[in-house]
């Protein structure tokens, strides 16, 4: 495992989430997840130019488990602290949070609501901000580094603008040292080193960590865990701010890409490279 | 409707990162005039680069200066929501990358702005900005439009040809100094390592890209081989980079580095669905793979069956034969 825990020394709370909560005196961190088609199925877009996502073959998204990994390994090197999981979506989602119980979060809660279908990333960060805010807060936020059906990746940090806390986006290292949460990520030809103090958000790649694998007590133990229905109207937020109606894009058109035409496939018999030359020559690619 | 900004990714020795070139050339096809944004980072544009500017069409080259680091993605938007607001500017146009998108994040935010990322295309249609982009692996194309006054846009490498404008211009260079708030200072980057420049053009704008997966075994030398005749850049996939073979910011994927370029060559590339989301939108996808089976034949316009050990060498030593 790649990941890096510090040890994590806590002397006074700095967060109003876990002073108010008073039982839980370690680190308390939500985890934000996505409920996605899987990437091996045919993936739609329907008659609306949304997402179809009822194809029964939704999943949690992959991304997302570095994220829950990266958030329980975290508290389990304090030994102290909880960790919520926190989906936005139709009620096929709650699978997602399911998931994130069995792999070990201690609670679970899902927004669903009908307004919210046509939400767009910027839509989709103030329903999480607002059930953030509507749970008392966190002293951590970790995401995943994208969703795996839009790939917008904008969505942690709008979320941080939102909930006006630093941003530490793509870690794939990450240490929580007493208040200080430090990131390493690796971009285009630039590697960095970022931090900040907590309260903050962290999204972390899916170099970050090996994600754990429910095992029996794992899934056994999370059907005793609590999942938290909301709706729109429990986090404050207003039918026209999200959703379709909220959304700052529309999506016109939707059209499956043609299938290529005109392909070759060669057996080779000795000369595949000299035939791969000329093709590259004939097509104008050299 | 009003101007475009255009943020000029630039290298550290002021040369414009290529796929900006091809910012312009879609912001010149937009109503309004093309306004370059420079962040003064230490680096600063030669005078070739503003002439290079004043022949894409660029007008005005802001130079953002700020008290703090703007590599800092929240100090980055607070710099652009500054500048649309100074200039009245209605559009931000940047290149797909992972800082940028970041910044759009937080510029949205900040400004109301509408975002659309990864795009191919940006025109002006019925009076508002309209996007083109693939999705799910590239199997879906899609147009967005914007619905707000103001709208961030990030552009994807190689998506359109760059062409010089009509008539040369003359760049405005002026300073805008920005006040970052107390809040875009809580991210403290303690440390930046920029990697040594290759002799190889950048992944993620090169034309030619040769690709090698756990085909190669861990020997690379007939994909660089071959990248190096056709000028290309080599990438590799996630089994390539996790064992080590090749450094991971050569990943090509959906999780790693997305390619569109002209020529996309795999050799020993089965084409997982992980793989071919970060390059199905290639122009011409070749594949060499031994198993007559693997998947990236599906999406391959000319498959070769056959030993990636005696296939690259010998289209590379044809090449440098037709080439003379």
């Amino acid at each position: 495992m790649r990941w890096k825990v510090a040890a994590v020394r806590r002397t006074e709370p700095f967060a109003p989430a876990s002073v108010a909560d008073g039982n839980v005196p370690g680190v308390r961190i939500v985890v934000c997840v996505k409920h996605v088609p899987d990437i091996q199925s045919d993936r739609s877009l329907g008659a609306t130019c949304r997402t179809v996502r009822d194809g029964g073959d939704g999943t949690l998204n992959e991304l997302d488990e570095n994220a829950l990994e990266a958030a329980l390994s975290l508290v389990e090197a304090a030994g102290e602290g909880e960790v919520v999981v926190l989906t936005v979506g139709p009620d096929d989602a709650v699978d997602a949070v399911r998931k994130g119980l069995q792999m070990g979060a201690d609670e679970a809660v899902h927004v669903v609501d009908d307004a919210i279908a046509g939400s767009d990333a910027i839509g989709t960060a103030r329903v999480l901000a607002a059930a953030i805010r509507h749970l008392g807060g966190a002293d951590l936020v970790v995401t995943g580094m994208a969703g795996l059906d839009g790939l917008t990746s904008v969505v942690p940090s709008a979320l941080a603008a939102l909930l006006d806390v630093p941003a530490l986006p793509l870690a794939a290292e990450l240490v929580l040292d007493g208040s200080t949460v430090r990131v390493t990520r690796h971009l285009d030809r630039v590697t960095e080193v970022l931090e900040a103090d907590l309260p903050a958000l962290v999204s972390v790649t899916d170099q970050a960590n090996e994600p754990r694998y429910p095992n029996f007590k794992g899934i056994m133990a999370a059907r005793k865990k609590p999942v938290t229905t909301l709706a729109l109207a429990d986090l404050g937020l207003d039918a026209d701010q999200v959703g379709e109606a909220g959304a700052r894009t529309e999506v016109l058109e939707a059209a499956p890409r043609p299938v290529r035409e005109d392909r070759v496939l060669v057996h080779d018999t000795g000369d595949a490279g000299v035939r791969l030359a000329a093709y590259l020559v004939e097509n104008q690619l050299v | 409707m009003s101007d475009t900004l255009v943020l000029l990714d630039h290298a550290t020795d002021g040369s414009l990162r290529a796929p900006v070139r091809e910012l312009v050339t879609i912001a010149r096809d937009l109503p309004g005039a093309v306004r370059g944004v420079w962040v003064a980072d230490g680096a600063e544009p030669s005078p070739a680069t503003i002439a290079e500017l004043g022949v894409l069409g660029v007008t005005h080259v802001h130079r953002l200066v700020a008290d703090g680091d703007l590599h800092v993605a929240a100090a980055l938007a607070a710099g652009l929501a500054t500048l649309l607001a100074e200039t009245g500017a209605h559009l931000v146009l940047a290149v797909s990358t992972f800082e940028n998108k970041e910044a759009a994040g937080h510029l949205a935010v900040a400004s109301g702005a509408a975002v659309v990322t990864d795009v191919d295309s940006v025109v002006w249609s019925d009076e508002r900005l309209v996007a083109g982009k693939t999705v799910f692996a590239g199997t879906w194309t899609t147009s967005t439009a914007v619905r707000t006054p103001l709208a961030v846009i990030t552009v994807k490498p190689n998506s359109v040809p760059v062409t010089d404008a009509p008539e040369p211009v003359t760049p405005q260079v002026g300073d805008h100094a920005v006040a970052l708030d107390a809040g875009v200072g809580r991210v403290r980057l303690v440390e930046r390592t920029e990697q040594p420049a290759s002799d190889r053009p950048d992944l993620t704008s090169a034309h030619v890209v040769v690709v090698g997966g756990r085909g190669t075994e861990g020997d690379f030398s007939s994909v660089e081989e071959l990248a190096d005749v056709l000028g290309g850049a080599v990438g590799a996939t996630r089994v390539a980079t996790d064992e080590g073979w090749i450094g991971h910011e050569a990943q090509i994927g959906q999780t790693g580095v997305t390619i569109s370029p002209r020529l996309y060559i795999g050799a020993g590339v089965s084409g997982a669905v992980h793989h071919r989301g970060g390059m199905q939108a290639s122009g011409t996808i070749v594949a060499v793979n031994s198993d007559p089976d693997a998947p990236i034949f599906e999406i391959a316009d000319f498959g070769v069956v056959g030993d990636l050990r005696t296939v690259l060498p010998q289209a590379a030593a044809e090449l440098r034969r037709l080439k003379g």
